[in-house]
């Protein structure tokens, strides 16, 4: 069971709440995004499958006997347009970000990548950099077994790391 | 008289190099009495798209009014026009969602797409997509436009050679078809320029 879902096979998702929560919401944005493809035999911009899962949360603000969601949501996918990089709210509203952070630690986070984060920067100098934005408010010590990470290359195909290549990784931060 | 056959219709679109020519005949029948000189069959979605409708008029005027509203609000989602294959795709999706019911009508769908390669299709009227490279036609003057399109086509043909070529298929074929032909509208498409003509031909 992992926190990184995929949604198509080139946008991912992670998040940051209530885990029950999220499962709702991946569920939803999946269909949607099946649903676009079954209707236009093209995979679904990044763009839009953000804007449809942020109505779905809007909705759940305005609605009656319901409560909003209880998660923020960073959607990572790549499409015609590039890599892109989306932050969800509760109430709907979306972010395109380059680098964000959410939950706990959230501002020490975004501080220590406003400084570490580069537009030319590689995949491998990403991960370093994520890892090391993640060990800054860890409690504990860090592991392949107590974090996930995902990613997206030019390959355009989101995949999980193995527990052996996270465990690379870290050792290269080290 | 079967129901496609009611108002009378003949579609055809030919790639060329670089370039694609979509045209139709300009007949409104209702059976054998000709009513216009001047039906519209061939619309534009945006500039680099066309889709050419044959089959029951009134049918050919709501789907036309029914992808025009789609794609509107596909470039107002995502703020780009749409890909030829992509609307190729909504239209047979849009086709099939009436399969016990459908729209009496036969697409042409002719673009431009990624780096301006010309994309042609047809379909059935339940949405049965029919990729081609060389041409495709539609209407009561199809079998026609077979056979003069597969004399006369030729691959890689420049802009002015094709639309030779489409004009004559074109008119040889509505001559042999009393549902069809009174005058022709041609559009030939380039990635800088759209020309569109009118074409005269035998009155009957």
């Amino acid at each position: 069971v992992q926190k990184i879902q995929s949604l198509t096979t080139n946008i991912g998702v992670v998040y940051s709440g209530m885990g029950p929560d999220s499962r709702v919401l991946v569920r939803k944005s999946r269909k949607q995004a099946q649903q676009y493809y079954g209707l236009y035999k093209e995979p679904i911009p990044v763009t839009q499958l953000v804007r449809e899962t942020a109505a779905v949360m809007q909705e759940f603000t305005q609605s009656g006997g319901v409560r909003p969601f209880g998660v923020s949501l960073l959607v990572a996918g790549y499409d015609d347009n590039g890599p892109q990089l989306y932050q969800v709210d509760p109430s709907g509203s979306y972010f395109s970000w380059k680098a964000s952070a959410m939950g706990k630690n959230v501002s020490n986070a975004k501080t220590f990548l406003e400084k570490r984060y580069t537009d030319d920067m590689e995949l491998d100098d990403a991960v370093h950099t994520a890892i090391l934005t993640l060990k800054e408010g860890f409690e504990g010590q860090i592991s392949s077994k107590n974090i996930e990470i995902g990613i997206i290359g030019t390959d355009k195909i989101f995949r999980v790391l193995t527990p052996a290549e996270v465990d690379d990784y870290l050792a290269e931060v080290e | 008289m079967s129901i496609f056959e009611y108002n009378g219709s003949a579609l055809v679109a030919m790639v060329g190099k670089n370039c694609f020519a979509i045209a139709s005949d300009r007949r409104l029948g209702v059976q054998l009495q000709t009513v216009a000189t001047d039906f519209q069959r061939v619309f534009k979605i945006h500039e680099k798209l066309y889709i050419g409708l044959a089959g029951l008029a009134t049918d050919v005027q709501t789907l036309y009014q029914r992808l025009v509203f789609r794609h509107k609000l596909y470039q107002l989602n995502e703020e780009r026009d749409m890909k030829p294959e992509t609307f190729a795709s909504l239209v047979s999706h849009i086709l099939y969602e009436k399969r016990f019911g459908p729209y009496f009508c036969q697409p042409v769908i002719a673009g431009l797409g990624d780096d301006d390669k010309p994309f042609i299709c047809t379909m059935d009227s339940i949405g049965a997509k029919e990729l081609a490279k060389d041409f495709v036609v539609a209407g009561t003057a199809s079998e026609s436009l077979y056979g003069a399109c597969e004399s006369m086509y030729k691959a890689d043909m420049e802009p002015e050679e094709l639309f030779e070529t489409v004009s004559q298929a074109l008119q040889a074929s509505v001559d042999r078809d009393c549902l069809s032909g009174w005058g022709g509208h041609v559009f030939l498409v380039t990635p800088t320029e759209v020309r569109e003509t009118n074409l005269k031909g035998r009155m009957d």
